[in-house]
């Protein structure tokens, strides 16, 4: 297939531009959206590709109605993307319960600002990490990646599209206007270079009529999607393995609930994904996700030169969240840092799984401005004297 | 033509687990389940490229009930969520069956511009003048003076008349209704269905149990009664003083027209982009 980018080779692009190639290299061909600072360059960039791919892009009214057309789109077979800022993605809360409740494939980036409110519109922030967790209402979970460079924010967008098929269920590419705006080098690679992941269909009248049932054993059932003739009933309320509504029977809605959250739970090891500097003989660590990584590493490396044991532990998968891993280091190291652009979100769930293990510190910046390694290596100093 | 009894068509498209339906009894939600039913039969639609959607409320139960494809979304939404099944897939018909408060007040910006779009979809729309499912809250279509839950003491506010909006956003067909008018709605119904475009077929429905309870009439045929007083038919509006017809609803088809709709309008961008960056083969 003609593409309307080169492929194969290394471009100088902003994050925002990476996001919308990578979701057309993924198979992305449905985007509905609303303009808002700073994602809408993914939206201008899909604007000029997705014709030229057969695909579909569409200015909607709001947020609201970009993520009820894509979960449409994603009901009517095909992949689908929107993008938006933290204004947007409250807007898009309830419907993104929605697609966690109908288990529908769909990508949602949210390139964070600063909030709350309408906040710091062209700043980068990290306030969004609870709302991409636990935003929706009900028990639940979804998926939440966090890229800390342009090349990340391609391949997440792909590895976003992949695990949104694999398990059924809507992944928010979740980071913020320093890397949607920043310019690096990305190599974007041919077609045959990427791992394509499709969901799963029915393979047989008895499967099809499941829709929302366990037939493989592992939590995730075949979406039958419509027009295939298998007459297929989705709806957002409780609803029993054929869908069928059963809104009052205790048993039913836990046994949705559980298996909804449990293919997310149990699948952590394929999900999760970290990256770790130095961390083996640690006396100190550095847990940072996205941008403020980064400035993390920086910081380590100085940090060894100077003679403190430092480590640094990158989270790419915020949710679903390691825990085990974050005890595990804990026990290694005397103290933890958790170095974030927000008052204290990563921060929870580290406290959280470091089970006391270890001393859990936030090294907590706002204001638009990422950390610099040195603020870090302040912090670090002046904690350990 | 062979009148196809009610029997008939419930066994072809109803699902019979589901039943029975979760409307009370005088409801109208069921008779315009059936014109919609009937019109798909007498057109001989493919039951598999149909596909229903709806928000939430009474009226938004019934894609559950009949044996196609159906996607039961949000309160207010159905209309953002047809838009991407279409698009994403134009070889589907979209019914989309929506109540009123749905449509038109939750769902208010999504109705005018997928009309502006001009969204391939036929909207069946029951106005029963308030919100059924929540127990009889009044509704942006409840007329002045009448009650409901939250305006015990009579509605202050004025009320939106549906189909003229639909005609002001750009509809291409629009008629309303009562679920009285069998053959008329039945007949609207098909029509909407075979045109391009956003096509909507209004019903005033009547909902004892909500609304006609709390305004005096108790019982379905209070309603008919209320209803006759209240419906002018188009023809004879049209002869009418603007003052004669304060409180009055008119029925009938308000327009038909054929402006491309939006996958036409899609499917020629994607021509016009290929050939502004010379891609055209
Ligand atoms: C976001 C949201 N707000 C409120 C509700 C509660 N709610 C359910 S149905 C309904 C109104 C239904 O009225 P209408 O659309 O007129 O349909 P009817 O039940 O009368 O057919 C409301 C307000 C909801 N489900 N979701
Ligand atoms: S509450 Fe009204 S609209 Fe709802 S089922 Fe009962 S009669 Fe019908």
């Amino acid at each position: 297939m003609k593409l309307p980018f080169p492929v194969g080779k290394a471009d100088f692009i902003q994050g925002d531009e990476a996001i919308a190639r990578a979701a057309i290299l993924a198979g992305c061909r449905f985007y509905a959206g609303y303009p808002i600072t700073p994602a809408s360059e993914i939206f201008e960039a899909m604007a000029l590709y997705m014709p030229l791919v057969d695909g579909v892009v569409i200015q909607m009214e709001d947020e609201i109605a970009s993520i009820a057309a894509i979960i449409g789109a994603s009901w009517a077979g095909v992949k689908a993307m929107t993008a938006t800022s933290g204004p947007g993605f409250s807007l898009m809360q309830e419907n993104i319960g929605y697609a966690v409740m109908t288990e529908t494939p769909i990508v949602v980036v949210d390139v964070q600002r600063g909030g709350p409110s309408t906040g710091q519109p062209t700043l980068p922030s990290q306030g969004d990490i609870m709302q991409a967790i636990w935003g929706t209402h009900g028990d639940h979970s979804l998926i939440v990646l966090s890229p800390s460079t342009v090349q990340e924010a391609f391949d997440f967008t792909i590895r976003a599209f992949n695990l949104a098929e694999k398990y059924r269920t809507p992944v928010v590419l979740l980071t913020d206007a320093e890397v949607g705006h920043m310019r690096e080098r990305v190599y974007i690679p041919n077609p045959d270079e990427i791992e394509i992941v499709n969901r799963k269909l029915p393979q047989s009248e008895e499967e099809a009529k499941l829709p929302f049932g366990d037939p493989h054993g592992d939590g995730i059932p075949p979406m039958p999607i419509f027009g295939k003739g298998f007459r297929t009933y989705v709806t957002g309320l409780t609803h029993d393995e054929r869908g069928r509504p059963r809104t009052v029977e205790r048993e039913v809605h836990e046994r949705l609930i559980r298996r909804i959250v449990e293919k997310i739970e149990k699948n952590k090891k394929d999900i999760f994904d970290y990256e770790s500097y130095e961390l083996e003989d640690a006396d100190v660590a550095i847990v940072s996700t996205g941008i403020v990584a980064r400035s993390a590493l920086r910081a380590v490396k100085m940090l060894r030169e100077n003679g403190i044991k430092a480590g640094l532990l990158k989270i790419n998968t915020i949710w679903p969240f390691d825990f085990e891993l974050i005890e595990r280091v804990a026990e290694g190291v005397e103290v933890i840092y958790v170095a974030e652009m927000n008052l204290g979100q990563l921060y929870h769930l580290v406290k959280e799984g470091a089970n006391g293990k270890a001393r859990v510190e936030l090294i907590s910046k706002i204001g638009g401005e990422v950390h610099t390694p040195m603020e870090i290596i302040d912090f670090v100093r002046r904690d350990l004297k | 033509m062979r009148l196809v009894s009610a029997y008939e068509i419930r066994d072809k498209y109803l699902r019979k687990d589901m039943l029975p339906t979760i409307f009370c009894p005088g409801c109208g939600i069921g008779s315009v389940l059936q014109f919609t039913l009937r019109a798909i039969d007498e057109l001989g639609l493919d039951p598999d490229k149909i596909v229903w959607v709806s928000g939430i409320g009474c009226s938004s139960r019934v894609p559950g009930f009949v044996n196609f494809d159906g996607l039961h979304t949000t309160h207010g939404r159905a209309l953002a969520f047809a838009t991407g099944i279409k698009l994403a897939n134009p070889e589907l018909k979209i019914i989309a069956f929506m109540g009123d408060g749905d449509a038109a007040a939750i769902g208010g910006n999504h109705f005018i511009h997928a009309i502006r779009r001009n969204l391939d979809v036929t909207v069946i729309l029951i106005n029963n003048f308030t919100y059924g499912m929540t127990g009889g809250q009044v509704a942006p279509t409840t007329p002045k003076g009448l009650r409901g839950t939250t305006a015990p003491y009579g509605q202050f506010e004025n009320p939106f008349d549906i189909a003229q909006l639909a005609v002001a956003a750009g509809a291409n067909y629009v008629a309303r209704w009562t679920v009285f008018n069998y053959i008329q709605g039945i007949n609207s119904i098909k029509k909407a269905l075979s045109k391009e475009g956003f096509t909507l077929v209004e019903f005033l429905s009547p909902c004892p149990i909500s609304f006609g309870r709390r305004n005096r009439m108790k019982t379905a045929p209070e309603l008919i009664r209320w209803y006759q007083q209240i419906t002018v038919p188009l023809a004879k509006a049209k002869k009418m003083k603007p003052e004669e017809l304060e409180g009055k609803i008119v029925i009938g088809e308000f327009v038909d027209r054929d402006r491309p709709g939006l996958v036409r309008e899609y499917m020629e961008y994607i021509k016009r982009a290929k050939k502004m960056m010379g891609w055209e083969e």
